[in-house]
């Protein structure tokens, strides 16, 4: 039976007006991509243009040299920027070891133990996540000075890994308590110690949650300005914000105004984040639903 | 009797095991409650003594009572940082959240090339303040800066514009800056409740005739009750302590009019050194933060 002519006149419309609303809504998703990503697009060009090319009015769009020299021009800042760049790999390192190792163990011992005072300390640990770090900052200061830990990179990892800590706890808990129990009581017949338990049996099944936290570790502590500020006062332990934080507070620091030299130091700073979420990005969202992996 | 000796031996052999197994998760967990005793619970309250002192940040220290919580309610520089965080929190939330709950809805479309366009909507939450800061320094700068060179091109803009030192355009500018950043989190905490809500919801509402925006008002905004409210207190306490962007892009300025509480805090105690005067602004900031995210829990809790 044939068409009839009305029908497909509406049928058509349909279709149409579908195609108009989904090119309306790619539309507005490439517009808001391109907003989202141009920033961090030009700050990447910016940084291997010649100095000429970024004050040039109006600039290049892209460069028509390129160069290193904002780059190699950054190890006469202050302490130099491999100095900066490996305090901030070193505290990066500190937090994610600590935070790892302290959160598997905890995780552990909450998620498959029973002892007395357990969910008191349990409630303890987690307090922080209701009481800002800020809060406090002034007071673990003094502490800190009183430790002989102020002013240090290990210090300041410290302050990081307790931050992380009832994160990292919550996640390990709760991806602890996703194994199955007979895995654990089959070792426990061989006659398995909790700890080789732990590092032999549990560990990789537990992994894609201490990849997790780990990563929030690293972010955490690759980024974070506030307590970096007020517990580090030699230059030259400075980490990478406080470093690209004193580029505008201290211009002096970076020979007066040198956009070539300031972008690079963001793309020194940004480019490690931007690659291990694009890699991670699965164990990233794990986080933030409670530690499943889908 | 010795046909009793193995259900008497037992439940000994049995408490022992439990006993080691006690004591062994105790020792999991000891190391993470003295990190939190040592870094957390001491300076937790260490901050209530010190904010009842004379404490200068170096030199002896004087007990003075509630002196220093009297004195700020008489400061008019703690209203102002208050007033102004407030205001700022105020004003940076509602864009954040609308194209926070846009970029999810959009997310979740099942539109082809969609994990891209999450992963780019994402991207600026993992730069840090310091290296946001210093991108967009680059981009507001009047001379240079491709958005005032954008605008004199389009002739939007006559002479240039110095963003930063004028209240109303610097204000402008972070705001732009931190939705630039923010907004990401916000979509990725969304997206996952919105991709917790059951499809055949949506399968049934159509077939009872509800279009999409019926389903947007019945089904996704209702269910998504407990993540908004979740997103929203991450949102308002992450603004709320707020102080990189200020201390970075204006520092303070203009005439010292985007000084945040913490950076109040920040000012008192290490370029006044009045240790113990910052820690009670810190006590009040804590406070209301307490206040204002219960309020918000309670506003937005499930209604059964």
């Amino acid at each position: 039976m044939a068409v009839l002519p009305k029908q497909q006149e509406q049928w058509t419309r349909r279709k149409n007006a579908r195609y108009l609303r989904l090119g309306l809504i790619y539309f507005v998703a490439v517009v808001l991509a391109a907003w989202f990503l141009f920033p961090i697009g030009w700050s990447l060009i910016t940084s291997v243009k010649p100095a000429s090319e970024i004050n040039a009015n109006p600039p290049t769009l892209l460069p028509a040299h390129l160069t290193a020299q904002n780059y190699t021009n950054l190890n006469k800042v202050g302490s130099g920027i491999v100095r900066y760049t490996s305090n901030s790999v070193l505290t990066a390192l500190y937090t994610i070891v600590g935070t790892v190792l302290l959160s598997t163990l905890a995780g552990y011992g909450f998620a498959r133990f029973g002892f007395q005072g357990k969910n008191v300390l349990f409630i303890l640990v987690l307090a922080p996540l209701m009481i800002p770090f800020q809060a406090i900052m002034i007071p673990l200061f003094l502490v800190l000075r009183t430790l002989h830990l102020n002013n240090t990179l290990l210090g300041l990892a410290m302050v990081y890994i307790t931050a992380q800590l009832p994160f990292g706890i919550f996640i390990m808990r709760n991806v602890f308590a996703t194994v199955p129990r007979d895995i654990e009581e089959a070792a426990l017949i061989d006659g398995c110690s909790p700890l080789r338990m732990l590092y032999r049996v549990m560990l990789p099944l537990v992994m894609p949650g201490i990849v997790t936290i780990g990563l929030f570790a690293f972010f955490n502590s690759w980024n974070e300005l506030f307590a970096a500020l007020i517990y580090l006062t030699d230059s030259d332990k400075y980490t990478l914000p406080l470093l690209l934080a004193t580029a505008r507070t201290n211009p002096g620091l970076f020979g007066g105004t040198n956009w070539g030299g300031l972008q690079a130091s963001v793309t020194i700073s940004m480019v490690p984040c931007l690659l291990i979420f694009i890699f991670l990005q699965r164990y990233y969202v794990s986080g933030l639903t409670g530690g499943a992996v889908k | 009797m010795a046909t009793l000796s193995p259900t008497i031996e037992r439940p000994k052999a049995h408490s022992t095991t439990t006993l080691s197994k006690q004591r062994a998760g105790l020792f999991f967990v000891l190391p993470s409650v003295l990190f939190m005793a040592v870094f957390f619970m001491v300076p937790a309250v260490m901050a209530l003594w010190v904010s009842l002192h004379n404490w200068p940040l170096f030199g002896p220290h004087k007990f003075i009572g509630l002196t220093n919580y009297t004195n700020l309610l008489k400061d008019p520089q703690f209203w102002g940082s208050l007033g102004f965080t407030t205001f700022y929190a105020v004003i940076v939330t509602p864009p954040i959240f609308l194209l926070g709950f846009g970029m999810a809805l959009l997310a979740n479309s099942g539109l082809r090339g969609v994990r891209f366009f999450r992963t780019a909507f994402f991207l600026p939450n993992v730069i840090s303040f310091g290296a946001v800061c210093l991108m967009w320094y680059f981009m507001l700068n009047d001379q240079i800066g491709i958005i005032n060179v954008t605008l004199r091109r389009l002739s939007l803009l006559h002479s240039s514009l110095i963003w930063l030192a004028n209240y109303n355009t610097a204000m402008f500018a972070i705001i732009i800056l931190v939705v630039w950043k923010a907004a990401g989190g916000t979509m990725l905490l969304l997206l996952i409740g919105l991709q917790a809500i059951p499809h055949d919801l949506y399968q049934a509402a159509s077939v009872d005739g509800a279009d999409s925006w019926d389903q947007l008002r019945f089904i996704t905004l209702p269910l998504l009750k407990r993540t908004f409210a979740l997103a929203l207190v991450l949102s308002v306490t992450g603004s709320y302590l707020a102080f990189d962007q200020f201390y970075i892009l204006t520092q303070g300025g203009p005439q010292g009019r985007t000084i945040t509480m913490v950076y109040w805090i920040v000012k008192n105690a290490f370029i006044s050194f009045k240790v113990g005067y910052a820690t009670a602004i810190s006590m009040v900031l804590l406070l209301i933060l307490v206040v204002l995210n219960a309020g918000q829990l309670y506003l937005l809790r499930d209604s059964e």
